[in-house]
């Protein structure tokens, strides 16, 4: 663009000179910060993984030996299945409600703006804290949902939430899903607005009924972002640590332990902080397979662009 | 339960006989399909908060004895449970350093991003492309894969238990999210307006300064906000990281230091999971429009 310039090539020449230079000095402190503080401690953390390290002891290089133990652990084998069990349930409900509740809010609606504030609540308020709400909403003895099974009839003892394995299973997943629909919906909302009405209106005349509006016309068009929104919500619940330390800290027995909640266990209160650092490590084969998910989801948008032009 | 109805509803639709468009589909058809479900679902995403604020103010009596109160209201509302936050805890002071790590965060990493974000996008140097899908891939690293080599690094700068430690990690997801946000908003920026300035002999840091910053403000608050926001809420480094109890942040503070003996104190717990969340959803009540644009953006770009 600056060779549209012609009058001063000093000026020109010193443009093209200092871009790169520039650019550099720039980029310099997002970089230096990046670098040090997120590259530099991804390496050290594979490194840390080959090592004994503890809390207060430097470690040396002990080889695989950290991850031929978590092999034979199975406690590990169950964070492992714990936390595909947790992200594949709640991410899958977290899809099908989010969906649900775009297609909602994206229907003629008073107080529409209102109803879309109030929906992203959940995902605002910091997860420890609406997860301290959780806790005493499934307390074992003053839990409101027991009381108000009980006053209609449906149960007679208070339901042990949080004490029994797979109730607090479902009451973790259960929680994770609360905080995360509105991220789901309010995002695919704004892929719903972006679909042209002409659309439906040129199916409607074509004699679709309304799930055949959705299967043919708005499912399609929403792919590409429930693509991306999907491959964020499962690298959030992938990870999640806040919610299962806040309500069970991994228990009962191990069962709601996941893979970043053992790392935590492990690693920072057990001090082991090699083997810590191998859970963590364990974790990245499934990071990269959700990041190829999300590429090849990007790929497919611009290809589709691409054919409508 | 209300869900399989409007599905059921959705399903009759299919013979095709209401004309298609919203408009013309009947009212009760509309309550049973679209109002009963949205309101069961802002029901059950709000009840939480209702929960923690009726709990927040129960006296404790009330609090316990399900047979002669009604759970559901409160007969006799108290300040204690706020007021021991407030006077007997550290509360305020997690509180102030949530507002001042999260303040600084959040100042460093818009400046490091906006810089980056122009750098990438508009001087166009060798490799720009590259950084910034590597910003994007910096982006997917989550914190629970990081916390045990920052922890060590942390100790070994000798930053342990101090703001700094989470003042200099929280950048590392602050800054790939506003650079990312940010890019957007400087592509949406005409070419022509910066040629102009060119032209008229201004330096990159005028342009930058004088002409694309100021139309680029709805972004900067964006990020800014939504960067403050993830710091406030970020709890698994400020638990690592911070020791003492005049360090911590308010989620790190009020779940190790309000939660001591077996009887769990859950009227100061719920007032300080209120009070905590109050500064996000008041900065949220103000700037809806910016929150939506900005996680929709990061998720669309």
């Amino acid at each position: 663009m600056a060779s549209s310039v012609p009058a001063s090539p000093p000026l020109l020449a010193r443009l093209e000179q200092s871009r790169l230079g520039l650019g550099i000095l720039f980029m310099l402190p997002a970089a230096v910060l990046l670098l040090v503080f997120l590259t530099y401690p991804l390496g050290l953390g594979v490194w840390l993984g080959f090592t004994d390290e503890k809390i207060g002891r430097p470690g040396i290089f002990i080889g695989l030996e950290n991850y031929e133990y978590l092999i034979d652990d199975s406690v590990f084998w169950l964070a492992v299945f714990n936390t595909l069990l947790y992200t594949t349930v709640a991410s899958g409900l977290k899809f099908g409600l989010g969906l649900w509740l775009a297609l909602l809010l994206n229907e003629n609606l008073p107080f529409k703006a209102f109803f879309r504030a109030v929906v992203l609540l959940p995902w605002v308020v910091p997860t420890v804290l609406s997860a301290i709400a959780f806790w005493w909403i499934y307390d074992a003895q003053f839990s409101i949902l027991s009381w108000v099974l009980m006053q209609a009839g449906i149960i007679d003892t208070p339901i042990n939430f949080l004490g029994d394995p797979n109730n607090a299973r479902a009451s973790v997943i259960a929680a994770n899903v609360w905080r995360g629909i509105p991220f789901v919906a309010i995002t695919l909302l704004a892929g719903l607005q972006t679909i042209p009405p002409s659309l439906y209106e040129a199916a409607t005349l074509d004699g679709a009924g309304s799930w055949q509006r959705f299967r043919y016309v708005t499912f399609p068009l929403l792919t590409p972002i429930i693509a991306i929104v999907m491959t964020f919500s499962v690298l959030f619940t992938f990870t999640d640590f806040q919610l299962i330390y806040v309500l069970t800290r991994g228990g009962p027995v191990n069962a709601t332990h996941l893979m970043a909640t053992l790392s935590f266990q492990r690693g920072i209160s057990g001090g082991n902080l090699g083997e810590g650092a191998a859970i963590a490590v364990a974790m990245i084969p499934f990071l990269l397979a959700a990041i190829l998910f999300s590429y090849f989801g990007l790929q497919r948008r611009r290809w589709q662009q691409g054919g409508d032009n | 339960m209300a869900g399989s109805k409007a599905f059921a509803q959705m399903g009759d639709v299919k013979s095709g006989d209401d004309g298609g468009m919203n408009y013309l589909s009947r009212l009760p058809r509309r309550i049973v399909t679209i109002y009963l479900p949205l309101g069961v679902f802002v029901f059950v995403l709000l009840f939480p908060f209702y929960w923690m604020a009726i709990t927040a103010v129960k006296p404790n009596q009330e609090l316990t004895d399900y047979k002669n109160y009604s759970p559901f209201w409160v007969v006799d509302p108290t300040l204690d449970h706020i007021k021991y936050l407030l006077f007997e805890t550290s509360y305020p002071g997690w509180l102030w350093n949530t507002i001042l790590v999260s303040l600084i965060a959040t100042l460093l990493s818009l400046i490091a991003s906006v810089f980056a974000a122009y750098a990438i996008e508009r001087l166009r140097f060798q490799g720009a492309k590259q950084i910034g899908l590597a910003i994007f891939m910096a982006y997917l690293v989550p914190p629970s894969i990081l916390f045990i080599p920052l922890a060590v690094m942390v100790f070994n700068l000798g930053l342990y238990d101090t703001r700094f430690a989470l003042i200099l990690t929280y950048p590392t997801f602050l800054i790939p999210f506003c650079t990312w946000l940010l890019m957007g908003y400087f592509r949406s920026i005409p070419y022509e307006l910066e040629e102009c300035a060119l032209i008229d002999g201004a330096t990159r840091w005028q342009i930058l300064i004088k002409i694309v910053l100021p139309l680029a403000v709805p972004g900067l608050i964006s990020a800014g906000i939504f960067a403050f926001t993830l710091s406030w809420n970020e709890f698994i480094y400020a638990l690592t990281f911070i020791q003492s109890s005049e360090m911590k942040t308010v989620p790190v503070g009020v779940l190790t230091e309000l939660v001591r003996s077996d009887v769990y104190e859950w009227g100061s717990l719920m007032a300080g999971a209120l009070i905590g969340s109050l500064p996000v959803v008041i900065l949220y009540s103000f700037f809806v429009e910016h929150y939506v644009s900005s996680m929709t953006g990061a998720v669309k770009e």
